[in-house]
């Protein structure tokens, strides 16, 4: 079987689905600043302007905050479903690990995420609260959304070899989503007997983390951490117990 | 010594194989699945040893890319059993593994790494990868620039210089011109006298008669004849050119006939290697 060096491996992947993604753009890797900026600026307007909702302080700064984790997480998740299909010929020609390729895939949206992130840390410290000790819980937090989507990319990905539609029901999942998190209206608009659902979710969990550091300075409620840890370490358990099982006959469908 | 091992192998597949509709996974649950059943291989044994270098021939859809796929550990045979050891280096399909977008430099990289190498092996031969490819200053460019003969020619050259046990090839040789040809055939000798085992897959009878000393001869999935590739060979092409003769009789036993190629020499060469 297949004993190489898994790093090396990865690290090329990696690179590879970067590289691709970019070598034929003029604007290359600005795309990823200029994305979320004009998704920033649209909801800012309609929620702001139309709607009057400006009762929150730093608005826009606070609708980024949203929308980071949620294009990362989205991004990175639609495109580690498809990542067995679109390397079909690695998984048929060469036997490496195959969890490698969603992996990697996911993996290769995390450039892309830093420089969000420096973009949104920019802005917190030209008009927010400024860099403070909390900052600390970042890279937890990004850590954790990494392991969450690598999971679910793996559960997904292993589906979508068997049933093509699979792809589709992610983009779905991702559509309802973006409405589902507190992207641009605050959990507190949310009557309390919905409040506990919201909980259950990981990446409304994460925002609202995000926020506590970000905008508030202060350190996320244990509650949000440990919901965060356990969703994170749950995915990561069940996708690599699930591809186990899905990637026998991953040859004899692709 | 077994380098490849293969012990009553079948490999069975399902008509609808490529169905991908969930009504077809329930209905599944319910159908009698021996009926969609055909064997792509069925009761398969043989052993290669280390040095030996073994044409697969047969007709298309005879179960020879079905045998390589298992032997490269793509995917798990239904029943019997197979052991392979060392690394395996397979050129299945022109520039498999490769990527347009990338410049044929990248696709080094990214090919030896899929093979298995590391960062710095990678870098002591690199330069030895190039010069074999004989691709110059095209090695920076994407390599959707390439000939159909360049792609094969890098492709070969990488899979030759990761230091692999095993050298796995699937039809691509037929492409390159007769001295990239040339070249390859003594490249293969060399990794042979070095130790390494050749395993090549054709249905052009005569190239790999060349190349490869031994030969297995299937036939819908099923073990036709195996010796000499001279013998198999002649056994092949005579029954290809009149199939109502029939085919040779086998031996009743499914139980491999397997010749290993001149033990004493191999061993010594072996031993001659590793001091």
């Amino acid at each position: 079987m297949w004993n190489g060096d898994y790093q090396f491996l990865l690290r090329n992947l990696i690179v590879k689905d970067f590289k691709i993604r970019y070598r034929n753009m003029s604007l290359g890797v600005f795309w990823s600043l200029i994305n979320p900026l004009i998704m920033m600026g649209v909801l800012a307007f309609v929620f702001a302007r139309i709607f009057r909702a400006d009762s929150i302080p730093h608005y826009a700064l606070y609708i980024l905050c949203g929308i980071l984790p949620f294009n990362f997480l989205t991004m990175a998740w639609v495109s580690g479903t498809s990542s067995l299909l679109d390397n079909a010929g690695l998984i048929k020609r060469v036997p490496v690990p195959r969890e490698i390729v969603p992996i990697a895939s996911v993996l290769s949206n995390c450039l892309h995420l830093l420089i969000q992130i420096g973009l949104l840390l920019t802005f917190v410290v030209l008009f927010g609260v400024g860099v403070n000790v909390e900052w600390f819980w970042l890279p937890f937090l990004w850590g954790l959304a990494i392991m969450l989507v690598c999971g679910m990319s793996l559960i997904t990905s292993g589906l979508n070899i068997y049933m093509r539609d699979t792809r589709y029901v992610v983009e779905s999942v991702n559509t309802v989503l973006f409405w589902l998190i507190p992207v641009f209206y605050p959990l507190s608009m949310v009557p309390a007997q919905y409040r506990n659902i919201y909980m259950y979710n990981p990446v409304a969990v994460l925002v609202e983390a995000l926020r506590y550091v970000l905008l508030k300075a202060e350190a996320p409620p244990a509650n949000m951490v440990l919901r965060l840890t356990v969703f994170s370490f749950g995915a990561l358990i069940v996708g690599l117990v699930s591809f186990n099982r899905l990637k026998a006959r991953f040859y004899d469908y692709l | 010594m077994n380098i490849i091992t293969l012990d009553n192998v079948s490999k069975v597949f399902r008509l609808k194989a490529d169905r991908k509709l969930l009504r077809d996974h329930i209905a599944d649950r319910f159908r009698d699945r021996a009926a969609n059943d055909f064997y792509a291989l069925k009761n398969v044994s043989f052993q290669v040893s280390q040095h030996e270098s073994v044409a697969i021939v047969g007709a298309n859809g005879a179960g020879k890319s079905t045998l390589l796929s298992l032997v490269v550990g793509l995917t798990k045979p239904d029943a019997g059993r197979i052991e392979v050891e060392g690394r395996v280096a397979a050129l299945l399909e022109l520039g498999s593994g490769f990527h347009p977008d990338l410049t044929g430099m990248e696709n080094i990289f990214l090919n030896a790494a899929l093979l298995g190498y590391g960062e710095k092996q990678v870098r002591n031969v690199l330069g030895q990868i190039i010069e074999f490819a004989e691709i110059g200053e095209f090695i920076h460019e994407p390599l959707r620039s390439y000939s159909s003969g360049m792609i094969v020619r890098l492709a070969f050259s990488v899979a030759v210089h990761v230091d692999p046990a095993i050298l796995i090839i699937d039809e691509v040789l037929a492409v390159g011109d007769a001295a990239f040809q040339e070249k390859c055939r003594q490249r293969i000798d060399s990794l042979r006298a070095e130790g390494r085992t050749l395993l090549c897959v054709s249905h052009v009878a005569g190239a790999v008669r060349e190349i490869c000393e031994r030969a297995i001869w299937l036939d819908h999935g099923e073990l036709i004849m195996d010796g000499p590739s001279q013998e198999v060979i002649t056994a092949y092409t005579d029954y290809m050119n009149d199939p109502h003769k029939g085919l040779p009789a086998r031996t009743a036993s499914p139980a491999p006939k397997v010749r290993v190629m001149r033990p004493g020499s191999a061993k010594r060469r072996a031993t001659g290697h590793s001091a």
